[in-house]
């Protein structure tokens, strides 16, 4: 809670100095309300944190009680992709094609570690976090994360959800990845977000 | 093409062995005489009418799945002519990273890979591993683990139940399936602290022994848990909806279903009376009362039965494993492999030369390799470990029922329609993480 | 429609008098009793079987490569052996360079209540090539594709090796040989970068599609797409 810098408010609200008029904030706050509330979850289920997701969503937690009950297993009809385990470069042109055809507005949640990270597969098969693929809203770590982990990831989303604008209209940028080599950030920014930390960098001697 | 009137009488003898000693198995599907019907595919559809096939891509993102599995369907219509699954999107490299751990490390991975039945990987594994170190653990050690393999069982068909009541229409079973996970997920947890990636055993015992009032904990499971399977059953098993959902489908034959390496509720459910806990027991589970469910035809309806049935036997095992729970130590007295309690290792030489030598290297086998197969609720779940004298083995093979389950379904599913595929596959009870690795 | 049903029962070949199975306990690391199919297969093929090792407590044979097939045959087949179930199907390779790769099976006989490993030894700089034993258990059909997937080994006499875990065009090698480094041989921004070159809507293979004559009736552009070689979702 300390590291990151909130914002005072968290939803839109009417300042008389800035650029927004009431009407135009009233109506953000009701769009934004409304888009909160109801976010169809794209869940995009893989492995371990896929179990603790339908968790979630059974009647210990009810991920119903946040407007996400209905799961839209078409991309079409979602707004939040849940990436929900780990996710191989076999699967990577997969998550990809399926976060390009959900409509905006769309976010996505970062599920567990080896979604956001690789979490503990640093080897040559895994995608050492999903944002080298899709950009990601919020990522909710753990290992897999309890329910309870999940829904507060779900309820930070759904506040920065709260804090947009319709003026705002880099929010709704597809992203754009380059046409050769299919990645939208930079190969050394990949790179440097797969290297290996922690543990991870004494642990590769095979053998003794 | 006639149809077949079916009554499903359920009845079990009550001791499971006759009087050789040896494990009586029941069949489950009785017709009114007395004697087990086989049941004949479903016709095919309209044979006369004749079209191009459809080429249909289910996955690998698909909500009916259970997972990322891919399989590429050629239509006729809506009959399947040929199926081909596509795996290996959930590939993630656990048998390299095995090359690379130490054995107690190894046991977090072995959560993740068949991650319904965690703590029964974690058992499966160290009872491989402690044959490759030669230790045979306590026996509050092994009571426990019994504990641990049934509470994994039942878990692991809960989630069965529950995904395959959503594929195949029936909402409800999901919800009180995952009602009864969280009490065992509050089980778990007050044992060793994680719900799901429970990482709960060490070589040589486990890591951690249960806390005080645990047992009556598990005691309530056991004494409420049977009305959770009763009300299941009384609403599936007669259920002209879902007997008609899943009788006749996917049936595999007593010896096809041995030539294909089927294991677990797949080849019992078609006849063959395999259960490793009763043909290659381990953990002592010769010494337990219960009873194998085995079906007759190995379709989808017998496949549900034998696993409904197996958790009332799983509850069985674990009624008797709780009273005989006896008390003791719950790691062997092995310097090798046991950590040395802290008060030692910090004032005692040896002690300290023990703790030292197991956390910057870790307990090293002898060289040799082993392979424990135990009964898994997908199956026969092995690990084959091969040691050449060092901290890390030099192969770890896991030897994934689910995998060789899967490859049985284009034989399965071959003259069946579109949906059944899908009841097929929930009936099959994979798990990708077990099948890709 | 009734058929007379009786279920296939472990140990059912055993004589009544056998002991019933129990839980092993301070098994040795070495010597006890070999599996007497050890025995067995030393009389019938006297000289494809090279040793026969006892490890704790589990039996293995160590044969000749050409024979493979023959001996797995004949362990299926023959009444006294009965190893109808195929359980797993590895290989095995060595941090020692000097140490042959093995490929090792793994055979019960539910009938009798036996388990047997057999291990073929491929000497480095051999071909790594196995007969297939497809023709004798249909389960070995993805279990020998993933070890041709994961070491390189072919097994001559498989319907379709292909790979199965990595996708079908995976360039870096096969992940569980020795030499093959645990994060892969490329950079990750190359390893992203092959993978997403697959186009997942090109999503049929060339082979997949010959097995409907649906080739006809795909859209123009997939047609030209998949003409000009473009690398499916394998």
């Amino acid at each position: 809670m300390g590291l990151i810098n909130r914002p005072e408010t968290d939803v839109v609200s009417y300042d008389p100095k800035g650029g927004d008029g009431w009407v135009t904030t009233r109506l953000d706050f009701l769009v934004n309300w409304g888009r909160a509330n109801s976010l169809w979850p794209m869940p995009f289920g893989t492995a371990c944190c896929a179990i603790e997701f339908m968790a979630s969503a059974a009647s210990q937690f009810d991920l119903a009680r946040f407007g996400m009950e209905r799961m839209s297993f078409s991309p079409r009809q979602a707004d939040v992709l849940i990436c929900a385990g780990r996710v191989p470069f076999k699967l990577a042109p997969v998550i990809r094609r399926i976060w390009q055809q959900m409509l905006q507005p769309k976010w996505c949640i970062s599920m567990g570690a080896c979604a956001s990270t690789g979490g503990m597969f640093d080897n040559y098969a895994v995608v050492q976090g999903i944002d080298t693929i899709i950009p990601v809203d919020v990522y909710v770590p753990g290992c897999p994360p309890r329910p309870e982990g999940l829904i507060y990831g779900i309820m930070m989303l759904q506040e920065k959800v709260k804090r947009e604008r319709a003026a705002d209209t880099s929010l709704r940028n597809e992203m754009d990845p380059d046409p050769t080599s299919q990645l939208y950030i930079p190969p050394s920014a990949i790179n440097e977000l797969s290297e290996p930390f922690g543990n991870s960098i004494h642990q590769q001697r095979s053998g003794l | 093409m006639a149809t077949i009137k079916r009554t499903v009488e359920v009845e079990l003898s009550t001791t499971g062995m006759d009087a050789q000693g040896r494990p009586v198995r029941t069949p489950l599907a009785v017709a009114e005489d007395g004697s087990t019907v086989a049941v004949a595919a479903p016709p095919s559809m309209e044979p006369e009418l004749e079209g191009e096939h459809m080429l249909i891509n289910l996955g690998p993102q698909h909500p009916a799945t259970h997972g990322v599995l891919r399989l590429v369907l050629e239509l006729d219509g809506e009959t399947v002519v040929r199926c081909i699954p596509h795996i290996g999107y959930l590939h993630c490299g656990f048998e390299k990273i095995g090359e690379y751990r130490q054995y107690n490390q190894i046991v977090p991975w072995t959560d993740r890979e068949d991650y319904l039945n965690s703590i029964g990987n974690n058992v499966s594994f160290i009872l491989g591993a402690e044959r490759l170190f030669g230790i045979d653990c306590t026996p509050r050690a092994t009571v426990l683990r019994v504990i641990a393999m049934e509470l994994s069982r039942i878990a692991s068909h809960l989630v069965w139940l529950g995904t395959t009541c959503i594929d195949i229409g029936a909402f409800t079973p999901f919800l009180w399936a995952f009602q009864e996970r969280e009490n065992i997920y509050a089980l778990l947890e007050r044992w060793v602290g994680a719900r799901l990636t429970t990482s709960a055993t060490r070589v040589g015992g486990m890591a951690a022994d249960v806390p005080a009032g645990w047992t009556e904990q598990l005691q309530t499971f056991i004494t409420l848990f049977p009305k959770t399977i009763d009300e299941v059953e009384r609403m599936l098993t007669k259920n002209g909806i879902w007997v008609g959902r899943t009788i006749g489908l996917g049936a595999m034959t007593a010896e096809e279903a041995l030539n294909y390496g089927l294991s677990g509720p797949m080849l019992r459910a078609s006849g063959v009376a395999y259960d490793v806990r009763k043909d290659f027991p381990y953990l002592d589970y010769e010494t337990y009362d219960f009873d194998v469910p085995v079906g007759s035809n190995g379709d989808v309806y017998d496949r549900y039965l034998v696993r409904v049935e197996e958790l009332r036997q799983s509850t069985r095992i674990l009624e008797q494993a709780l009273r005989r729970l006896p008390d003791g130590p719950v790691n062997v007295d092995d310097h090798r492999v046991i950590l040395p309690p802290k008060s030692k290792a910090t004032s005692e030489m040896e002690s300290m030369i023990h703790h030292f030598k197991q956390v910057m290297e870790g307990p090293r086998p002898p060289i040799g390799e082993s392979y424990v197969a135990t009964e898994s609720p997908k199956g026969e779940k092995g690990y084959y470990m091969v040691s050449d004298g060092t901290a890390k083995p030099v192969r770890w093979r896991i030897r994934p029922p689910s995998y060789v389950n899967l490859s049985a379904i284009p034989k399965m599913v071959e003259g069946h329609l579109l949906s059944d595929v899908i009841a097929i596959n929930a009936s099959i009870d994979i798990v990708m993480g077990e099948i890709d690795r | 429609m009734s058929t007379p049903f009786t279920p296939v029962v472990g140990g059912s070949a055993l004589p009544s008098d056998a002991p019933a199975p129990a839980t092993e306990r301070n098994v040795p690391h070495r010597g006890g009793p070999a599996n007497p199919s050890a025995e067995a297969l030393r009389a019938k093929f006297g000289a494809a079987v090279l040793r026969v090792d006892v490890v704790w407590g589990e039996t293995t044979v160590i044969i000749e490569r050409t024979r493979v097939q023959e001996i797995v045959r004949w362990l299926h087949d023959d009444p006294s052996q009965r190893y109808e179930y195929l359980s797993d199907l590895t290989g095995v390779e060595f941090r020692d360079a000097e140490q042959p790769i093995e490929v090792v099976w793994h055979l019960r006989s539910i009938a009798f209540r036996r388990f047997l490993r057999l291990k073929v030894q491929l000497q480095r700089g051999q071909p790594l090539e196995v007969p297939s034993v497809w023709p004798v258990y249909k389960g070995a059909d993805w279990l020998e594709r993933e070890c041709y997937d994961m070491f390189g080994i072919r097994f001559a006499g498989h319907p379709d090796l292909r790979r199965i875990l990595m996708w079908e065009q995976y360039k870096e090698g096969f992940p569980l040989r020795k030499d093959f480094p645990l994060r892969g041989r490329f950079s990750r921004a190359e390893q992203l970068r092959q993978a997403l070159a697959a186009n997942p809507e090109a999503r049929y293979s060339m082979e997949e599609l010959s097995i409907a004559d649906a080739f006809e009736d795909l859209p123009q552009e997939m047609r030209n797409r998949l003409r000009s070689g473009e690398k499916t979702g394998e």
